[in-house]
């Protein structure tokens, strides 16, 4: 379960994006991760609430976008979607192919409350 | 995979990752920003430092990872033996090991006269870059050729994290079955070799087929060269000591091309700020 650890390491890049910015809050974060970055979004988003508790990014939507798996043949150039352990050409089935897609853990985009928005919008 | 050139957007990606007009529009008093940025930028950040840590001192860094019990350790003695036996194998080796508890890991190497340092990573299922960096304080790679770090006994978490290694050798040992490439494929993919240990077993455990096994990596679009061993009666020793010593060759060839002067000099500058850096988030990591 190394999902606590990845999503503290995201916080803490959040964390630095809106003290950056000089943000009052985190709206919304925005993930994109593959099948094969190791990384179960199921364990990510019951790692999230715990990880992000007594943060700036408390209380933010983490909107996780899951990624397929896509390959490029190197033998016939084909690209096609993918299992992730079958990555196999859907065009000629060779097995000497290249993950283009599938293997990301990414934090996308963060949206910020911004510190200058008249108090009465704010939360707090 | 990088974050600092946008290699990660690859073409297969991009119309999936890139921001359309959703992110665009936001709420007044919000703002949107883009980021994308590895989840784990800051452990990679400390790996490529370890890396050229490694570099700087000429040193080849392999990651050994495999499940618990798959005979890491017994693989490090069999290879510490066999280059005390045999004169004219020159290699001299360190180890940092990697356990949730004990030293006792540590303690097997020790015994052989062979540097090592015991990480114990407490909860953690996985080593990763900051606790690499922490037991190279305690290491002097002068005179050495090889580190290995010892992973903690896992096939799923340590797959994540580079700790600034060069190579990733996975184990697969014959009790484990011949399927576990297809079972685990983010650690097998990342395998730059793989091992298939104990394999004086393989007469009776006849169910493991080492030609599925191969199969298995094939189905992933993994090239590793494969090979069999066994640390008990040393068959297989050869092959694992050729892969390594052309591994140790490339890398001074390598690095004899590519020198690391110029990164060796704000090397301790680096060093320092790294150190600080890990205080600050070292309790995110239990």
């Amino acid at each position: 379960m190394h999902e606590l650890a990845v999503c503290q390491a995201l916080m803490n890049q959040v964390e630095s994006i809106a003290a950056e910015r000089n943000a009052r809050s985190v709206v919304t974060i925005t993930i994109g991760m593959g099948p094969l970055s190791g990384v179960e979004a199921q364990l990510l988003k019951h790692a999230y609430p715990v990880a992000s508790a007594g943060t700036i990014a408390e209380g933010a939507v983490l909107v996780i976008q899951e990624l397929p798996v896509r390959i490029r043949c190197n033998r016939c150039g084909c690209e096609s979607e993918a299992s992730p352990n079958k990555l196999l050409c859907a065009e000629c089935g060779e097995w000497h192919t290249t993950l283009i897609s599938g293997d990301e853990m990414m934090l996308m985009s963060v949206e910020l409350e911004r510190s200058d928005t008249p108090a009465a919008e704010l939360l707090h | 995979m990088c974050d600092t050139c946008g290699c990660n957007i690859t073409h297969g990606n991009e119309g999936l990752i890139r921001p359309g007009g959703k992110l665009a529009k936001t709420e007044s008093g919000r703002e949107a920003v883009t980021v994308l940025h590895s989840l784990l930028d800051e452990n990679d950040h400390t790996a490529r430092h370890n890396r050229e840590h490694f570099d700087s001192h000429n040193v080849l860094a392999i990651n050994l990872m495999s499940s618990p019990g798959a005979g890491k350790t017994a693989l490090l003695e069999a290879t510490i033996q066999q280059l005390k036996a045999e004169i004219g194998k020159d290699m001299s080796i360190a180890v940092i090991e990697g356990d949730l508890e004990t030293e006792n890991d540590a303690e097997r190497i020790r015994k052989h006269g062979v540097e090592a340092i015991q990480i114990a990573t407490g909860s953690a299922c996985h080593l990763d870059a900051h606790m690499v960096h922490q037991a190279l304080h305690n290491l002097k790679l002068d005179d050495i050729d090889v580190v290995f770090i010892e992973n903690v006994g896992n096939l799923v978490c340590p797959a994540s994290f580079d700790l600034g290694q060069h190579l990733n050798v996975t184990l697969l040992s014959v009790p484990e079955g011949d399927d576990k490439p297809a079972k685990y494929p983010v650690m097998f993919r990342a395998a730059d070799l793989v091992l298939i240990s104990k394999s004086d077993l393989l007469p009776i455990l006849d169910d493991f087929k080492p030609e599925k096994a191969r199969q298995y990596l094939h189905d992933i679009a993994s090239a590793a060269p494969v090979l069999e061993l066994s640390s008990k009666d040393a068959s297989g020793l050869d092959d694992w000591f050729d892969w390594l010593y052309g591994h140790i060759q490339r890398q001074r060839d390598y690095l004899a091309e590519h020198p690391v002067a110029a990164g060796h000099h704000h090397h301790h500058h680096e060093h320092e700020h790294e150190h600080q850096h890990h205080h600050h988030h070292v309790h995110g990591q239990d």
